[in-house]
């Protein structure tokens, strides 16, 4: 039994993974259908899933809608569809998360209460409509503020005033928002254009025309703009994609369009024959309206259809969500190993690692493959892939010492990295389009990994440090083999993290001088980087000159901790220099909190050894020690 | 007393001093760059021996921290006093010498960069042609005038140095003297409203008389850029010629003395090449739909401009595309996509600003990154391959 419980138990989580490798069939209405449906928003092709998804974490900080009272919750796509097409019924949806007190008693919202079913953080557009007045009056006066300046009340008002914006834009997407039979509507303002034209000219020209007629014209004129004036994605494809594929609109300028002679695109009848269809309950109509949309696009469009359904099932695996609860799984049983020495629970969680290593390395491929380039292309993937990287360190200490050391560290950081993830992903669509600096596979795929490889080295480095602490202080794990290994590992992880972070920082530092003359410009991002390299390499000639030794090398690896935090995410609240496309503000008190818990640990770590938990078990045992390390430690090499 | 100094400069504890200083003053440094501004920073910490504070209000300043040239300076001593000190020609040290030679050829090219190399820009709209480019960190106070000969012009370039420094600037070409009275580092000027403003015009004479200065705080973020305004006193040899203002955005100005008329002008820096570089066009493409309220101009695709270089000395007459990670090296210079817009008066005409650097040096940190990089993998695998080796023995 015991043999075979490590297999099992990553049998077990390997096979929920492969079960929901399936698409879900749709049973009623065709949301799947309507997700996988090519749109271009953000600059790039997507299914109308990634935007229902992208839009919903920005607006909710979640990707589902929980509906309180018909205890179940609305996928993305079932909101966006709903707010697109039926939008009375969408501006009851609490999806609005206003968390900031001041804005709630601002805009008089309701605090939390059982009996009304209000829960004190999300709230509807109709809740929230009576104030858009003062929200933009509030909005208005700070945006004369600098992003950096703003206080906590100013970013929540701004935060919400973004999200505002992309409700008001969702809603108008498809037919403007008051519209109630957009297919009839259609029909009459198409079969009115001539005439209106004619009236408005007559008009012009000071002759008699017909007052009803221009009046009906220039009403559905009037909202077709406000439509294209709300930056709507665009759904119409483009005219001729034997010529260029780009070109897609928006419904609303394709509207416009027919009063300068162009021909209605398809696309226009037949999202309004779903919208109306969806409006009035037939569901039948609008799964035959939808499959006929992708039957008319598929001679034409095949290469977007494709696009589209890959990442509408990319974003149906959710591998980094799947990867981050194997991981807690595989730690929880790692640290529970040391305690009972079960290897059986060793081995379990090493296996466990790999199912998730191989869930997460999935993903990051599909990402890559999505959107053809490198694996690190902005914050949010970095976040993926120094774990990726830090998770196959781990994997290979583990197969080295088989003491479960590597697994909690390939766990942890694993776990944690991945959070990190899913909090920046709240910001918007991960796999925008990138700048035109940026826009260079050959040094994203170079600078930005090897440099990405240097961050993720530091922090296993650092983590292995913090294993050593925890357990020498607080438990009697750390026998002086354990304590030894530890050491090689650290140092030898610091070694590649010298390698990789000064390797990564110079090929930066010829990228800039490729694309704007600089090799060196003290860019906040380069002296983050070039502090990692100071640091690694402090460490290294620390330990070569005997100056500091076990335990001294595991406190200056904690270190290595707060610098990298800083260089990935510090440099860039400072919101200067050029590489400050990724600013975040709200992430400040999170970098705040790890820091001060790095420096209780170097605290920790700075305890007097015969206060150690297992020092004095060791001493118990009649082991004689100096202060200097656990008692067998050898004195460190002093080459170089 | 010789042999401690040495012992001092060969120690690993000096290097890791070196370091930790290293680290603190690029943190510092950072830091500053919020408040003291990019580039002021960068001089104060990283261009210099020490870091000076000057208790406010006071002129004497107080070194309060070494600078990245004395930390630089002393990490270079230390690193090649300690490898003569203890040379050894072994396999084993191969990859720690090979590393150390490649920081050295870093350290060395990035300071030979900070001494040669030269940032200009070069701005135009389309179908113009320039034949040299600007520095915009400094200006000159220039004066001209008709010479001798026709098709040229005797120019006077007061640079930016003197005009700070302030007193009396005089130059044997001009006829009067220049009296500086106040300098701004970064102003604005606007035409004087009647109503509005009721103080006195800033000067006496020329179109100071019909402007109103404002003084700005310093330019502190990345590509912008301080305008400067001088007023200062002219005056002739039968006696002064009133009050002036220069600025960046005035017209130039006309002074009539010496029995000649003079241009005044202030202007960026000006550096001369030996060929001339037309802009033909600028392609400005964004994704389509990414502008937006919240992000206006959207996502930028590519910027392009398509140039013509004109070099007589040569016989040289070529055109050819100058985008982003893509620059046009030419006779020792760079030039790299900087900005593009459109011309204030003309919509339809693109503007491009290039870049143009000069950097004799540019090869250094290609190569040293390869030697560094090599050196070390040579080491550390040395040392995995040892370890495995004996994990394997045991």
């Amino acid at each position: 039994m015991n043999k075979w419980l490590p297999w099992v138990i990553a049998g077990v989580f390997g096979a929920w993974v492969l079960g929901t490798l399936r698409m879900p069939r749709d049973k009623d209405r065709a949301v799947t259908e309507f997700g996988r449906l090519p749109i271009v928003s953000n600059g790039r092709f997507q299914p109308i899933d990634s935007l229902a998804r992208n839009s919903l974490l920005q607006i909710r900080e979640k990707q589902t809608v929980r509906l309180a009272d018909e205890k179940r919750s609305l996928t993305a796509t079932e909101w966006l569809m709903e707010l697109m097409m039926n939008q009375p019924k969408a501006d009851t949806r609490k999806v609005f998360r206003i968390d900031h007190p001041d804005v709630k008693s601002m805009l008089r919202l309701p605090g939390k209460d059982r009996a009304t079913g209000e829960d004190g953080k999300h709230y509807s557009w109709n809740q929230i409509k009576p104030s858009l007045e003062e929200i933009e009056k509030q909005a208005k006066r700070i945006a004369q503020v600098e992003p950096a300046h703003r206080n906590q009340f100013e970013q929540a008002v701004m935060k919400l005033q973004n999200s505002l914006f992309t409700y008001m834009r969702l809603r108008n997407t498809i037919h403007p928002e008051d519209s109630q039979n957009f297919e009839a509507d259609l029909q009459r303002y198409l079969a009115g254009v001539e005439s209106g034209v004619k009236a408005f000219r007559a008009k012009e020209a000071g002759r008699d025309h017909d007052e009803t007629v221009l009046k009906e014209f220039g009403d559905f004129a009037n909202r077709f703009s406000i439509m294209v004036r709300m930056d709507t994605p665009l759904l119409v494809p483009a005219p001729h994609p034997e010529r260029s594929r780009d070109e897609w609109s928006r419904i609303g300028e394709a509207l416009l369009d027919v009063i300068r002679g162009q021909p209605l695109p398809f696309a226009v009848p037949a999202y309004a024959k779903m919208a109306t269809a969806y409006r009035q309950g037939r569901v039948a109509d609008f799964n035959k309206a939808v499959s006929e949309y992708r039957a008319a696009l598929a001679p034409k469009f095949a290469p977007e259809l494709k696009k589209a359904n890959r990442e509408y099932f990319f974003n149906h695996l959710q591998a980094f969500y799947k990867a981050l609860l194997i991981y807690i799984v595989a730690f929880i049983l790692a640290c529970a190993s040391w305690f009972n020495m079960s290897d059986v629970l060793r081995r379990s969680a090493a296996w466990l690692v790999v199912v998730a290593f191989v869930v997460h390395t999935a993903g990051l491929l599909f990402r890559m493959f999505l959107e053809g380039r490198p694996p690190v292309t902005n914050l949010y993937s970095s976040a993926i892939f120094i774990g990726w990287g830090a998770v196959v360190l781990g994997m290979v200490l583990e197969r080295f010492y088989r003491d479960g050391i590597g697994t909690v560290v390939a766990s942890s950081v694993g776990f944690l990295t991945l959070i990190i993830a899913h909090h920046l992903a709240l910001s918007g669509d991960t796999m925008q389009m990138m700048q035109a600096v940026l826009d260079t596979n050959f040094w994203l795929a170079t600078h930005v990994v090897v440099v990405t490889l240097g961050y993720a080295s530091t922090f296993v480095a650092g983590f292995l440090a913090i294993i050593y602490l925890i357990r020498g202080v607080f438990t009697k794990t750390l026998s002086p083999a354990t304590s030894r290994a530890l050491t090689r590992m650290v140092y030898g992880i610091i070694c590649f993290a010298t390698l990789f972070s000064f390797v990564g920082t110079v090929l930066g530092g010829i990228w800039a001088d490729q694309s704007w003359g600089r090799f060196w410009g003290w860019d906040p991002k380069e002296n983050g980087a070039l502090i990692i390299v100071l640091w690694n390499a402090l460490i290294l000639h620390a330990r070569w000159g005997g100056m500091v030794k076990e335990r001294g090398l595991m406190n200056l690896a904690i270190v290595g901790n707060i610098v990298t935090c800083w260089s990935w995410f510090g440099v860039n609240m400072l919101n200067i220099g050029l590489h400050s496309y990724g600013f975040m503000g709200a992430a400040f008190w999170w970098l705040v909190a790890f820091v001060a818990s790095q420096i209780v640990l170097i605290g920790l770590g700075l305890i007097p050894l015969r206060y150690w938990a297992s020092f004095r078990a060791l001493q118990g045992a009649g082991t004689k020690s100096g202060d200097e390390g656990l008692p067998d430690a050898r004195p460190a090499p002093t080459s170089a | 007393m010789v042999k401690s100094i040495v012992k001092v400069f060969t120690s690993l504890r000096l290097t890791v001093v070196c370091l930790s200083l290293g680290i603190l003053l690029v943190f510092f440094g950072t830091l500053a760059q919020v408040n003291e501004g990019l580039y002021n920073a960068q001089d104060r910490w990283f261009r210099s021996f020490f870091v000076y504070w000057s208790p406010p209000g006071s002129n004497f300043r107080i070194p309060m921290f070494p600078g990245g040239y004395l930390i630089g300076t002393v990490l270079l001593i230390n690193l090649i006093a300690a490898h003569i000190a203890r040379f050894q020609l072994t396999w084993k040290k191969l990859g720690i010498h090979i590393t150390h030679a490649g920081i050295i050829l870093l350290l060395a090219g990035q300071l030979a960069t900070d001494i040669l190399s030269k940032e200009t820009q070069m701005s135009f709209a389309e179908g113009e042609t320039k034949n040299f480019s600007v520095d915009p960190q400094s200006t000159e106070l220039v004066l001209i005038t008709d010479s001798a000969t026709p098709d040229q012009e005797k120019v006077v370039a007061i640079p930016e140095g003197m005009l700070v420094r302030g007193g009396e600037i005089r130059h044997p070409e001009l006829p009067f003297t220049v009296n500086m009275k106040a300098w701004h580092i970064n102003a604005d000027v606007r035409q004087r409203a009647p109503m509005v403003d009721t103080n006195p015009p800033p000067t006496t004479a020329g179109h100071g008389r019909n402007i109103t200065l404002i003084p700005l705080t310093e330019a502190k973020k990345m590509n912008e850029y301080n305008v400067p305004a001088a007023i200062f006193e002219l005056t002739g040899a039968d006696g002064s010629l009133g009050t002036w203002l220069a600025h960046g955005k005035l017209r130039d100005q006309e002074i009539i003395a010496g029995g000649k008329t003079w241009r005044m002008t202030m202007r960026f820096e000006r550096v001369y090449h030996p060929f001339s570089v037309e802009l033909l066009k600028t392609t400005h493409e964004v994704y389509r739909g990414t502008d937006s309220a919240s992000n206006p101009g959207g996502i930028p695709k590519n910027f392009q401009s398509r140039v013509k270089i004109e070099n007589p000395r040569r016989r040289e007459s070529r055109e050819v595309d100058i985008y982003m990670n893509n620059p046009l090296r030419y006779e020792g210079l760079t030039f790299f996509q900087h900005q593009m817009g459109r011309d204030e008066l003309d919509q339809a005409r693109g503007t491009s600003t290039l870049q143009v650097v000069r950097n004799p040096s540019w090869v250094a940190p290609y190569a040293g990154c390869a030697v560094v990089g090599g050196g070390m993998v040579i080491q550390f695998m040395m040392h995995l391959v040892g370890f495995i080796g004996k994990r394997r023995a045991s």
